[in-house]
């Protein structure tokens, strides 16, 4: 199965996410945002960074980058596409997701390994795991704060849309921010759409893959936690489906 | 050149962090009797030809296409300046 990672101008995690494909199974392959072509891969990753150094907004510019046109009537077609961080808040500025991301609340940088709690185990990127496990992974970033207006919330919670949770037991953060990072309503962390082809989440999952390089996880040792390889394991399985 | 200058807007009900921010260094700096700050962008769009109707419709759509983004942002003025 070959999947492809998306590299904008200022992305920052493509290797990354290119090699936890590979880990999990998959044929990684390179896509590049001035190119009018998916080179016929049978699933997407927008990984995280600075695309367009965050200039306007967030994922503003590279929503219409040429790579993007043909990467929103594929996921409208049923592809299955992942956006991690800034790939979220891409997906989110090509309405492919609904809401925007906006600065922390508390308006600082954070970077921590941050618990979430599985809602949905439904989806493309999903299906490896238990409803209602938590699994840990990084969270970096300074505009991670979802918000939508208040039908569209009510809307993810009755479809059953939210896809991530965050929950309790990160290492430190500012006060009052110790299970919800940033102020994210109902502290969503990542959600998808209708069909649950397309999904996004803020966090990282992409680097937590490998032993010996991930996040520290309680009672096993740092920099143990494999919990991200599921989301890319997922794809796969369902591909084969 | 005609100039057409947008400003975009936080949406009333999104907390405006960069706007607290501003806000909280104020009286810090000594100006006091300021309420609250909120942030917001201007775009200075210099236009080729004459800024007809069918120009400024195009612009609207522009504004609230990529200037903005209408889920967490309001375009509360679009103003035709002549240069």
């Amino acid at each position: 199965m070959r999947i492809g990672v998306v590299t904008f101008p200022g992305t920052l995690d493509d290797r990354d996410a290119l090699r936890a494909v590979r880990l999990a199974g998959g044929e990684p392959v390179s896509l590049w945002h001035g190119d009018d072509d998916l080179q016929a891969v049978d699933a997407v990753v927008l990984p995280g960074g600075f695309s367009y150094g965050d200039y306007l907004r967030a994922g503003a510019i590279s929503g219409f980058a040429p790579v993007m046109g043909k990467l929103v009537d594929a996921a409208k077609g049923g592809l299955p596409v992942l956006g991690i961080c800034n790939g979220f808040q891409i997906l989110c500025e090509t309405h492919l997701l609904p809401g925007a991301m906006i600065k922390n609340a508390h308006r600082s940088f954070l970077c921590r390994d941050q618990p979430l709690r599985i809602e949905n185990n439904r989806t493309a990127w999903t299906t490896e795991y238990a409803e209602g496990q938590v699994i840990r992974v990084p969270l970096k970033n300074q505009d991670g704060q979802y918000v939508a207006d208040d039908r569209t919330l009510a809307q993810l919670e009755d479809e059953g849309r939210v896809v991530f949770r965050y929950v309790a037991g990160a290492t430190h953060g500012p006060a009052g921010f110790e299970a919800n990072p940033n102020g994210s309503r109902h502290d969503i962390a990542g959600i998808t759409n209708e069909a649950g082809n397309v999904v996004g989440l803020m966090p990282h999952p992409e680097h937590a893959v490998e032993a010996g390089f991930g996040p520290d996880q309680p009672g096993e040792g740092t920099r143990t936690g494999t919990d991200g390889l599921g989301l890319f394991t997922s794809v796969l399985r369902s591909l084969v489906a | 050149m005609p100039r057409v200058v947008v400003h975009v807007m936080p949406k009333p009900e999104i907390l405006d962090p960069q706007g607290k921010a501003v806000a909280a260094a104020l009286p810090r700096l000594g100006f006091e009797g300021i309420a609250s700050v909120r942030q917001g962008k201007r775009f200075e769009l210099e236009v080729e030809g004459e800024v007809t109707e069918e120009v400024l419709a195009t612009l609207r759509e522009a504004a609230s296409t990529l200037l903005s983004n209408p889920v967490i942002e309001d375009v509360v003025a679009l103003e035709v300046e002549d240069a």
